[in-house]
């Protein structure tokens, strides 16, 4: 059923997905979506991996000699995913503050007792 | 009670590890071009050697060497530093953030502007996110009311 | 009720994933479809145009220098978001 490595990311998404929907809390279902975001930039940083490649800077500086691209490792899924922890940060950020906006009003962070007072 | 000596050997801890903190984060920004490293970084870096002075001591402590204002504006300047770059490779007639018509402003070869290019924007990207990450760590901690939990504004 | 229509959820969407996961190439394979189109040439020609060894950040700063500028005015936006939405000064100013 493939390889190992993707087993551990798949659990991974599937504890991410199962903490935001059946957990009350709303911290434990930010910590969900964390976790989520975490396995998703583990998982496409693994993509980059190259059988005997070592690390992307290159081990010359003279601008004539070749380089060949099989002895480093890919460095755009490095890229990308530095873009994406920053973005993961940023909306953390974000959420706690809205959390913290929430408490102000409601006095509570359970999901259902929010539901039901908006109800009334 | 809490006392003022029972956390001694954090407050020394972090008192000698501060500077060299600080040093480092600088150190991993400017060696961004020839080993691991660049702005997000050394800029996370910064950020958490005044997160460490806000919680080994006093927030007070950590306001007072880095002001709020200050800060705040450290947020924009980072920016400004970044679409600035690429606003003068405009006027060097080239194309937004094309760093190779630098050379016709700086007295390189058009290899190394590129390379003092990437060195200018990875400054403004450091700046940024460390004046993020203490604001937003200073936000959250105090619930938004600075005044409540620290004091009246000296 | 509601915790085990997750658990089913989270049971079908877990099959489904590992059943992709069979199908993705060889782990650390030289010639997979990521490693192929343009990382060789950013790999080969980072020092040759832009005399920076570190391939990461030459991609970073200047292969894709309009994304990190976005980049960073999102984390600029968030860092605003977060003043304008919890900062209440004690005299309701």
């Amino acid at each position: 059923m493939g390889q190992f490595n993707y087993w551990v990311y798949v659990v991974l998404i599937i504890v991410g997905l199962y903490g935001m929907m059946a957990k009350n809390n709303l911290m434990k279902k930010l910590i969900g979506m964390n976790i989520f975001q975490w396995a998703i930039i583990l998982f496409y940083i693994s993509i980059g991996a190259k059988k005997g490649g070592t690390i992307p800077i290159i081990a010359t500086t003279n601008p004539s000699a070749t380089v060949r691209a099989i002895d480093y490792i890919n460095p755009l899924p490095h890229v990308l995913m530095l873009t994406a922890i920053v973005v993961g940060v940023a909306t953390t950020g974000i959420a706690l503050t809205l959390l913290i906006i929430i408490y102000r009003r409601f006095r509570t962070l359970e999901e259902d007792r929010i539901i039901k007072a908006l109800r009334k | 009670m809490v006392n003022d000596l029972d956390d001694i050997i954090i407050k020394f801890g972090s008192r000698i590890m501060i500077p060299f903190m600080q040093l480092y984060g600088l150190y991993v920004y400017v060696h961004g071009h020839s080993s691991p490293g660049g702005g997000f970084q050394g800029g996370c870096i910064v950020a958490a050697s005044f997160i460490l002075l806000a919680v080994a001591f006093d927030l007070n402590e950590s306001k007072k060497r880095l002001k709020e204002k200050l800060n705040t504006l450290f947020c924009a300047v980072g920016v400004f530093i970044y679409t600035g770059t690429g606003f003068l490779c405009l006027v060097a007639a080239g194309n937004f953030l094309d760093y190779g018509k630098l050379s016709r402003i700086l007295p390189v070869d058009t290899f190394m502007a590129r390379y003092y290019g990437m060195a200018m924007i990875e400054l403004g990207v450091q700046i940024t996110v460390m004046a993020v990450m203490v604001s937003i760590f200073l936000d959250l901690v105090t619930r938004g009311q600075h005044e409540d939990v620290l004091g009246p504004r000296p | 009720m509601n915790r085990i229509a997750a658990v089913v959820v989270c049971i079908i969407a877990g099959f489904l994933l590992l059943y992709s996961a069979s199908r993705f190439p060889r782990w650390s394979d030289p010639n997979q479809p990521a490693s192929v189109h343009v990382s060789p040439r950013y790999i080969e020609k980072t020092v040759a145009e832009t005399r920076v060894p570190n391939a990461v950040t030459s991609v970073l700063a200047d292969y894709r220098g309009y994304d990190t500028m976005f980049e960073t005015s999102v984390i600029f936006t968030a860092g605003i978001a977060v003043m304008m939405l919890l900062r209440r000064s004690s005299d309701g100013k």
